[in-house]
């Protein structure tokens, strides 16, 4: 179990009547890459805001390293990146002024800035153009030079918020290796994004929103077995003859976590591709086999399912 | 904050903002000179005390002495500097990103507005710089100590005048989200000001106490003072008799009523105000352009750290 870096109790925020988020309660420990799912307008973004200490919330308690961010957001400020969803920088400065504006905004002195910068947009794959205006840069670099600006500071934790829509896929590929890099300096990550694949190659975690409630929280490894019923794989063979002896035969295979029978199909869910241990069993009982399905739960079920569940 | 302050500042300097206003502003200042050199002759009298303020007020015919230009361009310059100051930052992504660093939020407005005002004290104190030495070179006249006196509190007066013009543009900048409002918003505000006041002012005096060549001498100074108190509505009338009444310390009184009468008294030897006369005359203008600034700049600044930073 690790340090406790963001936690919130309770947590809720009305606009004008609207709920946007929902007593909402969330813990995520120090060096998690935790995914923050949800559907547009589903609280994601308020709730970052929260965290940062940008906007109030309308009761319950948040607080990011032990400070709480409404009281001391300066506190929090220190110990967070954030890289928002529409991010921009000073279009008529470089890339590097931009990157010093902000290092001296953390005041960070001057030498160690300079040379943090330079191995920060070596890190990013920027430091050809460091020199270049940023409106010259493309919207994949504009992402990446965010990623150099929350990295700049140091921070314990960074906020990231669709860090990949809108860009090329090797770009995206890019930022994914990124936020694994930050991961892996010690940089607890929390990471909002659509792209469900994104999601389920980086993160350890992710924690699902809708209309401000937390519908699903957890390794995405559990979130699956939940969606499609104990294993991580749920296999359906059709045969031609169902019968009590074959349904209990097949429970017997090693693997097979649960048997459901209807019709003439057996849904069968089990930790491994067990199609061709199934297969031999109901060959050998005498049954004729008619088909075989298999199916590996992915984030987009898992979305879909708790999306829908609201 | 100064970390905000150094970077506006910077920002400012190196834009071509800064460079088209300065150009602008220099052109003016080198034009009015030249208008004022070839016209002092004509209100130079041996008994001009104060010679060298001449060529900051001169003008001829229909050219508009310096004055008048200062006055066209400070809140062009004030709005130049200001309009844009917070929704840029809001629609180009930078301000969630900004106030996502460790800093007060009021640094970043406070910053904003230091960096304008040093920028708006650079071209102001430099034009006059330039202004003076042409006048000194051509008319070859030096300021006495006194002349010199008005001419730093003339600076001051119009940095804090050009001051609240920027607070304007910059409190339009925090309620309108796109730049383009906020600018039209401060322009429309200095056109009314500016061009219209004074038309309102006279309109309401004539309605009010209508005079003719047959009025008695009390009606007319009534008229006058309606007159004056509607024009001081605007800043740009408070600015006005200030700067007036500091370069040109003949004219006795701002009172546009006791303006009239000595005028009516025409060949009054009128005997210039000794400074810290001046100063007292102005003293109520003076402190109404910095209190309008100040409402201004503080609207501003409430609205600022009161808005919300939204997920849109």
């Amino acid at each position: 179990m690790g340090q406790v870096v963001v936690e919130t109790k309770d947590l809720t925020k009305t606009y004008d009547g609207f709920t946007a988020v929902d007593k909402l309660n969330l813990r995520i420990e120090e060096g998690e890459i935790f995914g923050f799912l949800g559907p547009n307008g589903a609280g994601k973004t308020t709730t970052i805001l929260m965290l940062l200490g940008l906007t109030e919330p309308s009761s319950g308690i948040v607080q990011v390293c032990g400070y709480n961010s409404t009281r001391e957001p300066l506190k929090v400020k220190r110990l967070v990146g954030y890289l928002p969803e529409k991010v921009g920088f000073y279009e008529d400065l470089t890339v590097k002024q931009n990157l010093r504006y902000t290092a001296e905004l953390n005041n960070l002195p001057r030498e160690e800035a300079e040379k943090k910068i330079d191995n920060l947009l070596a890190t990013v794959g920027l430091s050809k153009i460091a020199d270049e205006e940023v409106s010259k840069l493309s919207r994949g670099m504009k992402q990446r030079l965010g990623m150099a600006d929350i990295w700049v500071k140091e921070p314990k934790l960074a906020f990231l918020d669709e860090p990949t829509s809108g860009i090329d896929p090797e770009g995206v590929d890019d930022i994914l290796n990124l936020v694994v890099r930050m991961a892996k300096k010690g940089i607890t990550v929390i990471f909002c994004s659509h792209q469900l694949h994104q999601v389920q190659k980086i993160c350890t975690r992710v924690g699902m929103l809708a209309k401000g409630h937390l519908v699903a929280d957890g390794p995405i490894d559990r979130l699956g077995r939940q969606t499609i019923g104990g294993g991580r794989y749920r296999i359906e063979a059709e045969v031609a003859q169902l019968n009590p002896e074959l349904i209990e035969s097949v429970k017997r295979v090693k693997g097979v976590l649960e048997v459901q029978a209807s019709d003439n199909s057996l849904l069968i869910s089990c930790d491994k591709d067990l199609r061709g241990q199934i297969a031999k069993v109901i060959v050998d009982s005498g049954s004729l086999l008619v088909g075989m399905k298999v199916e590996e739960f992915s984030m987009e079920r898992i979305y879909r399912k708790y999306s829908r569940e609201v | 904050m100064e970390a905000v302050f150094r970077k506006e500042l910077a920002d400012h300097l190196a834009s071509k903002r800064f460079t088209i206003l300065f150009i602008l502003v220099l052109l003016a200042a080198i034009f009015a000179t030249y208008v004022a050199i070839q016209n002092i002759r004509g209100v130079v009298t041996p008994t001009t005390e104060f010679v060298f303020l001449k060529v900051f007020t001169t003008s001829g015919g229909t050219l508009p002495s310096f004055l008048f230009f200062l006055s066209l361009f400070i809140p062009i310059m004030g709005i130049a500097l200001g309009f844009d100051a917070i929704n840029n930052e809001r629609t180009s992504g930078n301000l969630s990103r900004l106030l996502s660093q460790p800093i007060y939020r009021d640094s970043v407005i406070n910053g904003k507005f230091l960096a304008g005002l040093a920028v708006l004290s650079i071209i102001v104190v430099s034009v006059i710089a330039i202004v003076a030495g042409l006048g000194l070179r051509t008319v070859g006249v030096p300021p006495n100590s006194e002349e010199v006196l008005r001419l730093i509190f003339f600076a001051v007066i119009s940095i804090i005048y050009g001051a609240f013009w920027m607070a304007l543009a910059a409190l339009f900048s925090v309620f309108f989200n796109r730049a383009a409002t906020s600018m039209l918003a401060s322009i429309a505000l200095w056109i009314f000001f500016f061009f219209f006041m004074a038309m309102i002012a006279g309109a309401i005096a004539n309605a009010s106490t209508p005079i003719d060549q047959n009025s008695s001498l009390a009606l007319i100074t009534r008229h006058y003072e309606i007159q004056g108190m509607v024009g001081r509505i605007s800043p740009c009338t408070l600015y006005g008799e200030a700067t007036a009444a500091l370069l040109t310390p003949e004219l006795g009184s701002l009172n546009p009523a006791l303006m009239a009468i000595s005028a009516l008294a025409a060949g009054r030897m009128l005997t210039p105000l000794p400074f810290s006369q001046s100063l007292l005359l102005v003293w109520p203008q003076v402190v109404s352009i910095i209190a309008l600034a100040a409402i201004c700049f503080a609207i501003s600044y409430v609205g600022f750290m009161r808005q919300e930073i939204r997920s849109t």
